[in-house]
């Protein structure tokens, strides 16, 4: 196998270390031995697949997949982006699982224990697939901050959590990505344990005038990028 | 290169509802069973628990699972019906996770070199700003093992973490240890 088929390292310029005390979780569940490195095989160059036959019953309007009497309670929104890799390519037809809070800040999930209602018409999962250009799109409501244990008045920033593989094992991302404005980013452990405060800004989606849809649903944009592979073919 | 990646940021406690959402009345993509008629090989169990640097189990964790079949093929889409190679669950109030699959085959490596059966992990947490990747082995390819080019990077006191052994009841135990003495070796892939 070509040393062309490896995928680049993770930057760990942008990505979080494993332990940051800020974020209290992370000191009993951080690794302390050194990663070994891998030279990367078939099993990482090769991956997990799954498109738009896998969409099942978490569609891309999560508006619509948990209704029992009526619409979701929340500011509507729409989400549209590419994934693309580090080379600018795009990465087409490639599933994206999506979740997050409800209007007010609550989990479905059983463990999610904060006093704020739940919303009987609204689940807050979904799936969608990057098209041949690496485009996704889809429809929700803006989630809400809420509160967890880490400090005293501790409150995560609204946030979207996503899922992606993208061509291969060594690809795979799961990130937040954020709202622009939000004073509790500043104030966030988990969003800042990012390095490089440029990198942070990057996991803040986009207002979009132009994909806000009258009478309808405010427009946010927000591009992924995964790893690429390190030969960068000439291109004319 | 001309954009940067995107950073990780950690998959949280309530990932359930989306990637492993039986329990929310939808199917995930895939789960555990990665068996599906006709499936060609040895079919196998694999259990394991996942523990944090107290020793306590983690039971909030997501384990995910890429693998080729027995003849050595990952395969190069999921197919509905078929042997996808890929399986994910959540671990449960022990920390457990089980998968039932098939024993992967011997799959090339880099030049000429070939790699000993094997499962690549992926495990993601609360507490995990991003993933971590291990694999398993089995313990009873001890010559393939011996050859293998990743498992002779691991230093020879650490390689045992990355071995599974089957007990009476026929299933390969892996457990998964993300910090103390027992640390499981993580690469850098
Ligand atoms: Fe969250």
């Amino acid at each position: 196998m070509s040393t062309n088929d490896d995928y680049n390292p993770r930057d760990w310029a942008i990505h979080p270390p494993y332990l940051d005390p800020s974020y209290k979780s992370t000191v009993l569940r951080s690794p302390r031995q050194k990663l070994i490195p891998l030279a990367q095989t078939v099993t990482e160059t090769t991956g997990p697949q799954y498109d738009a036959r896998h969409i099942g019953s978490l569609g891309p309007d999560l508006t619509k997949s948990a209704r029992k009497n009526g619409e979701p309670l929340g500011e509507r929104i729409v989400v549209e982006g590419r994934v693309l890799d580090e080379n600018g390519r795009p990465v087409p037809n490639t599933l994206i699982e999506i979740w997050q809070a409800n209007a007010s800040g609550r989990y479905v999930h059983e463990v999610d224990q904060h006093d704020a209602p739940i919303d009987p018409n609204f689940l807050g999962s979904g799936r969608c697939v990057t098209d041949a250009e690496g485009r996704y799109s889809y429809i929700t409501i803006k989630p809400g901050a809420y509160p967890w244990q880490n400090h005293h008045n501790a409150w995560r920033p609204a946030h979207i959590h996503y899922s992606l593989f993208g061509p291969s094992f060594a690809t795979r991302l799961v990130t937040q990505m954020y709202f622009p404005g939000d004073p509790l980013l500043a104030y966030d452990p988990i969003y800042n344990t990012i390095p490089d405060p440029e990198a942070r800004k990057r996991l803040i989606c986009d207002f979009s005038m132009e994909l806000t849809k009258p009478e309808w649903a405010l427009g946010y944009t927000f591009d992924v990028v995964l790893r690429g592979r390190g030969a960068t073919p000439m291109e004319n | 290169m001309t954009l940067k990646q995107t950073p990780s940021q950690t998959i949280g406690p309530y990932f359930r509802y989306a990637l492993t959402p039986e329990s929310y009345g939808h199917l995930g993509i895939v789960n555990g069973n990665l068996l599906v008629p006709g499936i060609k090989g040895e079919k196998i169990r694999i259990a394991g628990r996942v523990f944090d640097g107290a020793s306590k189990p983690m039971s909030d964790a997501l384990v995910e699972i890429w693998q080729a079949d027995a003849e050595g093929a990952y395969p190069p889409s999921a197919e509905p019906g078929k042997f996808s190679g890929f399986g994910r669950v959540e671990t449960d109030k022990q920390g457990e996770f089980r998968f039932e699959t098939v024993k992967p085959g011997a799959v090339p490596g880099r030049g000429n070199a070939w790699q000993a059966p094997h499962i690549a992990i992926i495990l993601s947490a609360r507490g995990m700003l991003g993933h971590v990747f291990t694999r398993l082995y089995f313990a009873d390819e001890t010559d393939a093992n011996t050859q293998d080019p990743v498992l002779n990077t691991v230093p020879a006191e650490r390689r045992k973490t990355l071995v599974a052994t089957r007990g009476a009841d026929g299933i390969y135990r892996f457990d998964i240890h993300v910090q103390g003495d027992e640390e499981t070796v993580f690469f850098e892939v």
